[in-house]
């Protein structure tokens, strides 16, 4: 462990990081920060630059303009230092599959470096982190896509890493497998481990995420604690109308004429930024403003 | 984890070890099976083909030169198939180093610990055709036990050479014109089953800048006697090789690696 002087000091700062491929910039001058201590969504559409910020807090992507810090040490410079005590959970299922979860533990236990005296004990408190107390013997390839995840995580974990990278965490995953992985994730966040967590998944983020930042075409749009994003950006309440399409152009039109923000869902318009004293708000289905609402807002994205 | 961490650390490169020792314990059967049995085949039928037709070759029966010559064999099939098929499928399709690089390891070490693990295969089972010379009359001898290193030498170069065509081939179907037309000729023309002598001038020379067949060269240098600063020069062709490998490898799979 590293002297603990700067232990006011985020988890992770970046400040005006740039990324381009050729002709393509990734992440054009990104800023963010994760203070000790707490979980930070990285929410944005497919291509707004997730991954590769990602990446580049571990050096597998090396920044072309721009400040990195991760747990005090600047990077690219000192990123082996740094990853010694972060836990990377890869949005790719990269295990050993003809490796049973033990032996894939173990592997990993060696990696970082965690003493021999201590491997052992590291290796079942994974398992134990996992819940695989009855599959440590199994093959990876045996294991079903939830078992999968949970090990991914815990392999990340085999060396208590003072930060958590997650990328995409549960993505594909369904819904009961899902709030299991919210679980665990929340369990680390209590013991106190630093997380940076990239989704695309609104509530996943909304129920993890102490502070979220939305990204857009490489760039923060926006960061905050949920709620604040929500009333600063989409107000209180919504009224969601629904109709054919005419009637939704209609109010659409009406909607914006009136000042109000709206947005497009499959089968509705939503009309943003109520409050309650809203008088002349449009008939329809009331209901209180969401995270979605500012994410498609600030990106222009609709959610699939 | 106070201080810098170092270039080349033994606990980055024995993690990496580790992995492949772990994984070797699922499918030692079949690298041994074909790391072995391959050049014993061409041991068997080139030595009692051809050795019914040429008992002596260059001052020695056909099977001893043979038998000697194609330990180089079983250490370049040991070594640059793997190195080439493995490096390739583990970055391309498990993803595997993308989880050992985000952990405190750096390229430069992944690619060390992983040839070095090959190199060490490869010095074992380079000496399979060994055993089976001795079997059909191969006079063991002290040098012998010198073998495995050199082995162990020609390995790493090799293990480096396959890393490295993984690390700029973009697809797996390209292998094809690595082991056609680069790997076959190195191992046709290195002396393993006729004597250089016999080849026009120009190969002659061009065998020198052959990696393998230096190995050959020593190898049988190690059964039959060491001939000085010859073999002095052989072993410095093989550093050079495995060294001037080892960069590129480690060169080429950065670029793939880290972008």
């Amino acid at each position: 462990m590293p002297p603990t002087t700067e232990s006011s000091a985020p988890a992770v700062r970046l400040r005006g990081v740039v990324k381009r491929y050729g002709s393509i910039t990734a992440v054009g001058g990104l800023d963010l920060d994760v203070p000790e201590g707490t979980c930070v969504g990285l929410l944005g559409p497919n291509g707004a630059g997730k991954s590769t910020t990602m990446k580049m807090l571990t050096a597998q992507a090396i920044a072309d303009e721009g400040e990195i810090e991760v747990l005090g040490y600047d990077l690219p410079g000192e990123s082996k230092q740094a990853r010694a005590e972060c836990g990377v959970v890869p949005q790719l299922d990269n295990l050993d599959t003809t490796l049973t979860v033990e032996q894939n533990l173990v592997v990993f236990a060696h990696l970082y470096r965690v003493p021999r005296a201590q491997r052992r004990e590291a290796v079942d408190r994974a398992i134990g982190i996992a819940n695989l107390g009855d599959r440590r013997g199994s093959k990876v390839d045996e294991l079903s896509g939830g078992m999968r995840r949970r090990m991914l995580i815990a392999r990340a974990l085999v060396h208590r890493p003072r930060l958590l990278l997650l990328d995409e965490p549960t993505v594909g995953l369904d819904p009961q497998v899902r709030q299991e992985l919210w679980a665990l994730i929340d369990g680390m966040r209590t013991e106190g481990t630093s997380i940076l967590m990239s989704t695309h998944y609104i509530e996943e983020a909304e129920r993890l995420a102490d502070s979220v930042t939305i990204m857009s075409h490489g760039k923060a749009v926006a960061s905050g604690r949920p709620s604040e994003l929500i009333t600063k950006h989409a107000g209180r309440d919504a009224v969601e109308v629904y109709g054919p399409p005419a009637k939704l152009a209609e109010a659409e039109a009406s909607a914006l004429e009136a000042g109000f923000r709206t947005r497009r869902t499959g089968t509705s318009v939503a009309v943003l930024g109520l409050n309650s004293a809203n008088g002349d708000a449009p008939d329809g289905e009331r209901r209180a403003a969401n995270l979605e609402d500012v994410f498609v807002l600030l990106t222009g994205e609709e959610i699939s | 984890m106070s201080g810098k961490l170092g270039r080349l650390e033994r606990p980055a490169l024995q993690g990496v070890m580790v992995r492949e020792v772990i994984n070797f314990s699922s499918y030692w059967r079949s690298t041994t099976f074909s790391s072995t049995v391959d050049p014993t085949i061409y041991l068997l039928a080139f030595g009692f083909g051809f050795g019914s037709l040429v008992s002596e070759v260059g001052g020695f029966r056909y099977v001893e030169f043979v038998g000697t010559g194609t330990v180089a064999t079983a250490v370049l099939f040991a070594s640059v198939f793997p190195s080439m098929f493995g490096t390739f499928v583990k970055y391309q399709f498990q993803h595997t180093y993308d989880a050992i690089l985000a952990a405190p390891v750096d390229t430069e070490e992944l690619v060390t610990a992983e040839a070095l693990w090959i190199a060490c295969r490869a010095g074992v089972y380079g000496c399979s055709p060994l055993f089976v010379a001795i079997v059909f009359g191969l006079d063991p001898s002290l040098g012998m036990l010198a073998v495995p290193f050199v082995n162990f030498l020609a390995g790493y170069g090799w293990a480096c050479f396959g890393i490295t065509i993984a690390a700029f081939l973009k697809s797996i179907d390209n292998f094809g014109y690595v082991t056609s037309g680069v790997i076959t000729p190195l191992f046709l023309v290195a002396g393993t089953f006729f004597p250089l002598e016999g080849l026009p001038e120009w190969a002659q020379i061009a065998a020198q800048a052959n990696p393998l067949y230096h190995c050959v060269e020593l190898v049988r240098h190690c059964v039959f006697g060491f001939e000085g600063l010859t073999d002095l020069a052989h072993v410095g062709a093989l550093v050079v090789f495995a060294l001037a490998a080892w960069r590129l490898a480690i060169f080429g799979m950065t670029r793939k690696l880290v972008n």
